[in-house]
């Protein structure tokens, strides 16, 4: 694998913050950024007698994702208390799913259309619910080493997408977590925002190395702390290197240690040992006396499924065969979103020629977002006129060249076309008017005419440039024929 | 299944319980007793009867995703043993400070 003499065994564990308003099992906000404790209730930071009542959008949310990943749901799901002690924990247990997640045994599939790594479908072992925990945060100042601890957080709906260890390198790991994040907002589930924790993820990895008796693996290592994509092929590829050196040096295998927790630290590109929480497989899970089982119906189910809409990888199919676009167009539209996607077609449906709009929007469109830092909803120029735009230049009214700075010039001036066209000084040359043009080119240029005349048609190619210097309005494709016949006349 | 000491003593851990060694004998008994009495029930043929996960015949109870008023702060803090003008206060914990 990529000359390395082992294979990096990745799996992940994804916490989703769902998009509701209210937390999983109280009314409090989860408005991200509010001042601390001003988000809390009696359920939240657990005062005795306060009860928990399930958020039910919490639910219709982590259903739809489910459903998006290709999970089986069993008829009934139910809430465990997830037990152990930390300041930010109020309850002392954390309300989550043990033995009957609301899902499980889902997919999601990831590809490459540059081929770096195969096509793989990454199994979902399972996604279920569960409430955040409070945030911490150290201080150290005049000499005191507390730690203060804001409960906004506490009580917020995750859900925990577990993956099987299918992933085998950091590339492919980046690409399940970029596709993942676009299946979510597709359906709209989560801001999936890695800066304000509604995305977070952990790894497991270990290595397998080939060896005459077999198939040998290091110790699985879980790493946290990653808060970026990037931070987590990072991460990932220096741990792989990191345990491929420990397994050299001491030749441990799984099952020599106990599993180790590592923490990213993004400063010093490294991973380091966490300290062992104490006895912590025993979180002694037991079913919460106060919350009453989810049942799902068939027909609720289906009702879900029916309402998910096109999902990336449909769409990708789909634009592929309704557009034919290749692969890794498609691929860069759905990427950008559905917004993106719904100009795409619109504009490909009004000009009858999807790959120019396909490159038109990849291109000059795309370039603008980004160094405008917009949407596409903020774009100035709506699907009809681009389109307009466009049939022009198919039918050779415009070349590209001026194409592209009429739509710069919608762009910068907010102008319809006509305006815009007109602003720049186009008009059509007329073809008495190109002639006269040629015959100046060639003329001033008979070191070009030599070399044309000896078979050298590219020669041609620096004609252009002196065109359009003459006339902004010479049509490339127009001076090489005209020029090309007149040459042939000499 | 029987208690063995040891269970008591981890389970006490877990439980942030710190027991004197005569507590840790006593209760291995005392714990053994009640999961001995609980025991008598797997003398039952339970193979007709429905699994139970809850104790009321109740599903699917829910609330909207309204927005209800939050404790103030100073509502909230009130029992904290030790605070500031914003946070709970605790003995300082570094290195573990991720997602669960």
């Amino acid at each position: 694998m990529n000359g390395t003499p082992y294979t990096t065994v990745i799996g992940l564990e994804v916490h989703v913050q769902l998009k509701t308003r209210t937390k999983l099992f109280c009314r409090c906000s989860t408005a991200f950024g509010a001042a601390p404790n001003t988000q809390t209730c009696p359920v939240c930071i657990g005062l005795p007698g306060s009860l928990p009542v399930m958020n039910r959008q919490a639910y219709v949310l982590a259903l739809k994702t489910a459903l998006a990943l290709h999970c089986d749901i069993p008829a009934c799901t139910k809430w465990d208390r997830k037990n152990y002690f930390y300041p930010d924990l109020p309850k002392g247990y954390q309300i989550s799913q043990f033995d009957l997640p609301m899902s499980r045994d889902g997919y999601l599939d990831i590809g490459d259309p540059q081929g770096r790594f195969p096509d793989r479908r990454v199994r979902i072992l399972r996604a279920h619910l569960e409430e955040d925990a409070g945030k911490s945060m150290h201080d150290e100042v005049a000499g005191r080493a507390d730690s203060r601890i804001d409960l906004n957080r506490a009580g917020t709906p995750l859900l925990e997408i577990v993956t099987h260890p299918d992933l085998r390198s950091p590339e492919e790991t980046k690409a399940y977590l970029t596709e993942l994040k676009l299946l979510l907002s597709y359906i709209d589930v989560s801001d999936c925002n890695m800066q304000e924790g509604s995305l977070r993820v952990d790894a497991n990895v270990n290595l397998h190395l080939p060896s005459p008796s077999g198939t040998i693996a290091t110790p699985i290592v879980e790493i946290k702390n990653m808060n970026s994509f990037r931070a987590v092929e990072r991460a990932l590829a220096f741990e792989a290197a990191r345990q491929y050196q420990v397994w050299q040096e001491t030749g441990r295998k799984l099952g020599d240690v106990p599993k180790q927790t590592r923490g990213w630290d993004d400063q010093a590109q490294v991973t380091r040992a966490q300290r062992h929480k104490e006895e912590s497989s025993d979180y002694r899970y037991f079913p919460d006396p106060d919350l009453v089982p989810v049942r799902v119906t068939p027909a609720e189910i289906d009702a879900a499924r029916a309402a998910l809409g096109e999902l990336p990888a449909a769409l990708r199919d789909r634009l592929v065969t309704t557009y034919a676009l290749d692969r890794y167009d498609a691929d860069v539209l759905v990427n950008q979103g559905r917004p993106l996607v719904d100009y795409f077609e619109q504009v490909a449906a009004q000009c009858q020629d999807p790959k120019r709009a396909s490159n038109w929007i990849q291109q000059d469109v795309l370039r603008t977002l980004n160094e405008r830092g917009i949407g596409i909803a903020e774009f100035a120029v709506a699907p009809p006129v681009l389109a307009e735009l466009l049939r022009m230049v198919g039918s050779g009214t415009l070349d590209t060249m001026r194409g592209r700075q009429v739509l710069q010039q919608m762009v910068d001036t907010g102008s319809d076309l006509a305006t815009a066209i007109a602003a720049l000084g186009i008009t059509e040359m007329s073809d008495e008017a190109l002639v006269t043009l040629c015959r100046e080119l060639l003329a001033a240029n008979p070191k070009i005419v030599a070399d044309v005349k000896n078979g050298k048609q590219q020669a041609l190619g620096a004609l252009i440039g002196q065109a359009r210097k003459r006339n902004p309005n010479a049509d490339p494709t127009r001076v090489r024929k005209v020029c090309a016949e007149l040459i042939e006349e000499m | 299944m029987s208690l063995t000491r040891a269970d008591v003593e981890k389970v006490s851990l877990l439980a942030r319980l710190a027991l004197t060694p005569d507590e840790l004998d006593a209760l291995t008994v005392q714990l053994g007793e009640i999961i001995r009495y609980v025991q008598q029930l797997g003398e039952l043929d339970t193979r007709d009867v429905q699994p139970l996960s809850h104790a009321m015949d109740l599903t699917n109870v829910f609330a909207d995703d309204t927005l209800l008023p939050s404790l103030d702060r100073e509502q909230a803090l009130a029992n904290a043993p030790k605070r500031d003008a914003e946070c709970y206060r605790v003995p300082a914990m570094l290195g573990d400070e991720s997602s669960r």
